[in-house]
């Protein structure tokens, strides 16, 4: 009985037609697609994205040089130099002369904000940039000072949102 | 009569100079015919891609191609200038001259083909008699192609492909001409044209209800036989092993570049375009028109080759891709007997009292 | 020179041409294709003489599953052919003779009184004449009991090698697709009801073991 049932079934290619009825179905289906460049979907204010250095309020630099997210980087992308020198307030104080970050190696995990005791070092919500060297990706402290500059309001938006939960 | 008239058009209306046309017409007319059929069908050929795109990101609550002016609608351009300009890689210990006319000889034959396909009532570039028997000797050449450009590609994965295509397509081709023979025992005739005449006869066409006389009906498992070894004459999915993307890489297909790429893809569509049309000629009444209300006409072909062809696209979308030797199996134990099966069957119909088809 | 006669000539020539090439050629692939286009030759030059079911049943047969069947063979074969060819010149004076026969034969039949082509019945017909529909009619009237005893030949043949080819390996595992799909969830897995073999823990118990354990970290 349970055989001539199963031929009967595969005869008629009933479970082929119950296949398509599947696919047949979902072909009116409500199309779910994003266009991505016209529409964006909404992000997170955790999300992790480029680089930025910020500043003070009176813009002096937030980095002190201390090394700590050079040293978590687990892709050890971040290269920093320091030095000391006075601060906008007339003290003395150690600072970055230089500070890099290859994204080329970056692995986005955010560790370095995490670990930065200054919240200088940041990931932005910015994830639409691009080069067209490899050079272009080596981000150097000008660089991620001006993204700092250019992209404060939100940073500091963002960290506000993330604070109850710090 | 058309070919006579427009002959007199040129020579009286447009002067003395059209005077040098009258020797060559026969062959001008011809020309003129083929470009007519073809022109159309290569068109159909270029968007097919594009709809199969849209009906499976459909399929797949995507919307598909749509960056490439309205709608996507000139997706098809943009991919055919990106193949053009594509450099046609000849590997260096290919056949040179094989490996070049392999792809050639993969396309011709989808395009022939259509030589005695009917699109109307007397619409026809060749009125055989011995109509279906072009139609197989035409489609079994297409195996050329491939079993020619996978050994001149001097490439394993080329050559496996190409053994599983040939294999698979002569064994299909067997099941498609035995269903072959069950319609043309019904129609008693191996001119396509007769064929589809005589679908619109019989009890259901002379109530105005023409769809129930056509062939799917008392003939369906045939229908299903023939329809489905289609799909696999043309290698598409579910029968794409030759393909085998995740295995093989696509097959005969992999050491090709630019248009003579593109040559494999057209073939693979032209020849889905003229299996639909060979569907809707054997079995869903060709031009005929479903109900006694509405005109018949060349229109309801291309309703039907279209309805065939988005089953093809619909299938690709659920299946997925049969085992080889299952592909086999099919082919030889499970579709072959049945065929042999309903030639007796619709024999002793046919003989029977009960016979539909006088 | 007539349109029909200039189109036997060029056909012809590609005939015996491909022919020679089938012969010559060094790449038995590249032959087989030569002989390909022999038959695709030899059905133009059918259709010239309006035998247009022969001519399709010609490329149909031949090209279409002979010719492919014997690529395959080749393709797969290694075939040294300059092994093949190591005595060539020595068989020549044989071949020729053979060749030179055949010749012979053909030209006393076809310019015989018997066999010459004005002498055979049925020149000139009508406009509507199908010569599939003749041969149909040959086939299965005069011709009836040698077609039925030919496909019978034929069917022996099938059946002597189907069964010279059929044999069952011991060795082999094989799977019976009927028997894969009959299977139901309950020939594969039982539920079985298993008794914890320990007492379950009084909660006083589980509650100080809990206690013990947070004190320990």
């Amino acid at each position: 009985m349970g055989a001539m049932k199963d031929f009967v079934k595969s005869f008629f290619l009933l479970e082929l037609f119950k296949g398509l009825t599947v696919t047949g179905r979902y072909f009116f289906a409500r199309k779910i697609t994003i266009q991505y460049p016209d529409e964006k979907t909404p992000m997170g204010f955790r999300f992790r994205g480029l680089h930025a250095l910020r500043r003070y309020p009176n813009g002096e630099e937030r980095c002190i040089s201390c090394k700590l997210c050079e040293a978590v980087c687990p892709a050890l992308a971040i290269t920093i130099e320091g030095t000391e020198r006075e601060d906008a307030n007339g003290q003395k104080s150690r600072r970055t002369t230089r500070y890099d970050i290859d994204l080329t190696k970056c692995i986005f995990c955010g560790f370095c904000e995490e670990a930065c005791p200054v919240d200088a070092i940041v990931e932005t919500h910015i994830f639409e940039y691009h080069g067209e060297t490899r050079g272009d990706l080596l981000y150097t402290k000008q660089m991620l000072l001006a993204n700092g500059d250019r992209y404060e309001s939100e940073i500091a938006k963002n960290r506000a949102l993330d604070a109850p939960y710090r | 009569m058309m070919e006579v008239q427009l002959l007199q058009f040129l020579q009286t209306q447009l002067g003395s100079q059209w005077l040098w046309v009258e020797p060559v017409w026969p062959l001008v007319w011809a020309l003129m015919q083929i470009v007519a059929i073809l022109a159309p069908l290569v068109a159909a050929v270029a968007y097919l891609p594009y709809f199969e795109r849209k009906v499976i990101a459909y399929m797949h609550v995507r919307i598909g191609p749509n960056r490439v002016g309205p709608a996507g609608l000139l997706q098809p351009i943009a991919d055919a200038l990106k193949l053009v300009f594509k450099e046609v890689i000849i590997p260096t210990k290919a056949s040179k001259a094989l490996y070049i006319l392999g792809p050639i000889l993969g396309l011709a034959p989808a395009l022939i083909a259509w030589a005695v396909i009917p699109f109307d009532a007397g619409l026809v570039l060749a009125d055989i008699d011995a109509g279906v028997l072009y139609l197989l000797a035409i489609s079994s050449l297409g195996v050329y192609g491939i079993i020619i450009s996978g050994w001149a590609s001097n490439s394993k994965y080329a050559f496996l492909g190409a053994m599983r295509a040939t294999a698979q397509m002569i064994s299909y081709e067997i099941s498609m001409g035995v269903a072959l023979i069950v319609v043309l025992m019904v129609s008693n005739s191996l001119n396509l044209s007769a064929i589809v005449a005589g679908q619109g006869q019989g009890m259901f066409a002379d109530m105005g209800l023409g769809f129930l006389s056509w062939n799917w009906l008392p003939l369906l498992p045939m229908f299903f036989v023939f329809l489905i070894s289609g799909v696999a004459e043309t290698n598409r999915s579910p029968f794409d092993v030759v393909e085998g993307e995740s295995e093989i890489v696509a097959g005969h297909m992999v050491e090709y570049s630019g248009m003579a790429f593109a040559l494999f893809f057209l073939a693979e569509y032209a020849n889905m375009i003229l299996i639909s049309a060979a569907v809707s000629t054997f079995f869903l009444g060709g031009w005929l028109s479903p109900v006694g209300f509405l005109p018949d006409g060349i229109w309801w072909l291309m309703a039907k080759i279209s309805a065939i062809l988005f089953l093809f696209l619909w299938f690709r979308a659920t299946f997925p891709r049969y085992r080889y030797d299952q592909i086999m199996r099919l082919g030889w134990k499970v579709f072959l007997p049945m065929c042999f099966l309903w030639i007796v069957v619709v024999g002793v119909w046919m003989l029977s009292p009960l016979n539909i088809w006088k | 020179m007539e349109f029909k006669t200039f189109v036997f000539f060029v056909l012809a020539t590609i005939m015996l041409l491909a022919a020679l090439r089938v012969i010559t050629a060094r790449n038995p692939v590249h032959a087989v294709l030569f002989l390909v286009l022999a038959f695709f030759s030899a059905a133009g030059l059918w259709l010239l003489l309006q035998a247009e079911f022969l001519a399709i049943v010609l490329i149909m047969v031949y090209v279409g599953a002979v010719m492919v069947l014997f690529m395959f063979v080749v393709m797969l074969l290694d075939i040294d052919i300059a092994r093949l060819r190591h005595r060539f010149w020595s068989y020549l004076p044989l071949g020729t003779m053979v060749g030179l026969l055949i010749v012979v034969q053909m030209a006393l039949v076809l310019s015989g009184n018997y066999f010459s082509a004005e002498a055979l019945p049925g020149h000139s017909m009508p406009a509507d004449y199908s010569n599939t529909k003749e041969l149909a009619r040959l086939l299965f009237t005069e011709y009836y009991y040698p077609f039925e005893i030919a496909g019978v030949i034929l069917l022996v043949g099938i059946i002597a090698a189907v069964l010279l080819t059929l044999r069952k390996r011991k060795d082999t595992k094989y799977q019976k697709p009927s028997e894969q799909l009959a299977v139901k969830r309950n020939d594969r897995i039982r539920m079985v009801s298993m008794p914890a073999e320990k007492d379950e823990p009084s909660v006083d118990t589980a509650a100080a073991a809990a206690t013990e354990k947070r004190e320990g970290q």
